[in-house]
């Protein structure tokens, strides 16, 4: 770490590095500035940055109007849930590829990740059709089945990388001590995975929190999560920009602190296998 | 009890016949050791009997019950890995109890195990450190005082010691024989160090390309190699080997003899050589030399011996130690 890099360059790639962080935290910067001001003065030219009458009318009305407990009580149920299931489908899946691969198990592993390059809208026609005649429109359980199925490559993807980092001599030590599949799996893969296993559930639940398409598309109002609260509050004219910044402020924020904390942890799980 | 046995048994990776076919009889309580080098197959072979790879065809008795068919878990045996593998987030108390809390023992008893294991092996003071914290030689030991506790009906070994340098693997080496005489178990042992083999082995099965090539005690091989393989792996340095007319005279392809049966010295049947290098080890002088009967020679003599390269040596084969084989490498028996 200690490499003596010229001032000068160090100097040109911090400023660099903070001009390409504000760059692409401008626009969420921007939206929660704007749930601050008046309807007005959120569209007038030339735009206010920081000076302008702070005020928190919009959060009131927004509270007001809409039942925010309840989309946000729905984004987590449906987060956490089909991150949950996900886990413990990918779990298995990841392990039995790792550690039992056979000969098609990368094409296996490249034939999920494919899935992820298909437009969505494709599927959108026959799955919304088949929601529909299953009555699962508009339903937590519907959702969380979408939300773990189009994760779930991911999930697999990432906890196949961790999991190749662990020397398969630990498990096969486990089998000669006796552990059966179970036990290895939960008393000495599991915990050695444990940093990897981690951040493949944060940034799941980040993944399925922010997931637009499909909630949007799927729910209404029962089961809808906060992308359709915040959708709730577009309108083509645009006449309401406040309300919309303030609603979506309300819809990012508890993932945005989430990932605060998390931030390290995501670090490190995103280059594991990168640097070792 | 510990007996294993193998019973045709072979082993494929896709199309590649890794073990085209094994019999073989362990006997209770014994020390033996797979040698061969590298490639060849020892640690498929382990495995097999492990259960870490399932056999292609054959069985695998142990204590005469075919256990092919199990899993590792099953078999009650003990692995100790070349690479330790020792679980990395356990004490080395975690690491040693493992087992046994698998196998539902009671608390008060698994302590007492635990306890007894890391005294014998030194470990008490390390118990509840975690094995990155703890020298190769201490980690070894951890693997080790994790297949004892178990009481297992065979220890397997894989290459354990490779890992270590050279004067602490001389101390392993003596403190897994001790541990053979105090336990009186059944080990199988692999290594590809022919060293570790001969000073260690009850019997020693050598492999050549995933077959035996002879199961023998280290002086049956050391005295009667059955093929030139084997004559040449065991032993070191390496028994001289001749083609050619002079092999002929003796009615054979191939001779071969070992560096410590050619003396120096004049006599009737004496071939003169010329001396290339010579490496002194103090109780020992490897001396290289080139003859023109027999082509180059390794003659090892003992203590010091002054041979400086250029000069001129007279030496005399021992002729009850002249091993013979035919075109084909299998050694021919005195008629
Ligand atoms: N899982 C495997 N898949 C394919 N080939 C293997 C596998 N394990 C071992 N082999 C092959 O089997 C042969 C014997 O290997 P091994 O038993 O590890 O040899 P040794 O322990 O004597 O060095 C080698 O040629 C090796 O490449
Ligand atoms: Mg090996």
């Amino acid at each position: 770490m200690a490499r003596a890099i010229p001032l000068q360059r160090r100097l040109f790639m911090t400023i660099l590095a903070w001009a390409a962080g504000l760059l692409i935290f401008f626009p969420v910067l921007w939206t929660v500035l704007t749930s601050f001001k008046t309807e007005l003065e959120a569209f007038s030219t030339p735009p206010k940055l920081f000076f302008f009458d702070w005020t928190l009318e919009n959060y009131s009305i927004v509270q007001e109007r809409s039942n925010y407990l309840r989309f946000a009580s729905n984004s987590i149920i449906l987060s956490v849930g089909s991150t949950l299931i996900a886990l413990a489908f990918g779990i298995p899946a990841a392990w039995a590829m790792a550690f039992q691969p056979g000969k098609r198990t990368k094409d296996l592993l490249m034939w999920m990740l494919s899935t992820k390059m298909m437009p969505p809208v494709g599927a959108l026609i026959p799955l919304y059709l088949g929601f529909r005649d299953m009555g699962l429109l508009d339903t937590r359980g519907g959702l969380i089945a979408v939300l773990f199925l189009i994760n779930l490559p991911i999930v697999v993807w990432m906890l196949y990388t961790y999991f190749k980092e662990i020397p398969v001599d630990i498990l096969e030590a486990a089998r000669m001590d006796g552990a059966s599949l179970w036990k290895e799996l939960v008393f000495v893969l599991a915990p050695m995975a444990v940093p990897g296993i981690a951040s493949t559930m944060l940034l799941n639940v980040i993944l399925a929190w922010n997931e637009a398409f499909w909630t949007l598309n799927l729910s209404t109002s029962e089961a809808a999560p906060l992308t359709v609260f915040i959708a709730s509050y577009s309108s083509p004219e645009g006449l309401f920009w406040a309300k919309l910044s303030a609603a979506s402020t309300m819809a990012i924020a508890p993932i945005l602190v989430l990932g605060w904390f998390a931030q390290r942890q995501l670090v490190r799980g995103l280059t594991f296998g990168a640097v070792k | 009890m510990g007996t294993i046995r193998l019973q045709s048994v072979t082993k494929r990776f896709d199309a590649v016949e890794v073990i085209p076919g094994v019999d073989l009889s362990i006997r209770e309580g014994e020390f033996i050791v797979f040698v061969g080098p590298s490639g060849c197959g020892k640690s498929t072979i382990l495995r097999l009997i492990a259960g870490l790879e399932d056999v292609s065809s054959g069985e695998i008795f142990i204590d005469e019950k075919p256990v092919a068919q199990e899993p590792a878990s099953q078999r009650g045996l003990a692995m100790v890995f070349q690479s330790y593998a020792l679980y990395p987030h356990m004490s080395v108390r975690g690491n040693i109890a493992f087992g046994l809390k698998m196998a539902g023992q009671p608390k008060e008893l698994i302590e007492a195990k635990v306890a007894k294991a890391a005294e014998t092996l030194n470990l008490t003071d390390y118990l509840d450190r975690k094995p990155r914290q703890l020298s190769g030689g201490q980690r070894q030991r951890v693997a080790i005082g994790r297949a004892i506790v178990r009481e297992p009906k065979a220890f397997l070994f894989d290459e354990p010691l490779s890992n270590l340098d050279a004067a602490l693997r001389v101390q392993m080496r003596l403190e897994i024989m001790q541990l053979h005489k105090t336990l009186k178990a059944t080990m199988v042992y692999v290594t590809h160090d022919q060293v570790e083999a001969m000073t260690m082995a009850d019997r020693i099965v050598v492999l050549n390309k995933g077959r035996i090539e002879q199961v023998g005690t280290p002086m049956e091989l050391y005295d009667r190699p059955n093929s030139l393989f084997v004559a040449g792996f065991i032993g070191s340095p390496k028994m001289n080997l001749v083609s050619g007319p002079a092999a002929e005279q003796y009615g054979a392809a191939t001779i071969g003899i070992r560096p410590e049966h050619i003396a120096i010295g004049e006599g009737a049947k004496a071939v003169t050589a010329r001396i290339r290098i010579a490496e002194h080890l103090g109780s020992d002088t490897f001396i290289h030399l080139d003859t023109d009967e027999l082509g180059a020679l390794t003659v090892r003599a003992q203590g010091h011996v002054e041979a400086a390269p250029g000069t001129s040596l007279s030496v005399i084969l021992d002729p009850a130690r002249i091993h013979r084989f035919d075109a084909h490498g299998k050694v021919i028996v005195h008629a």
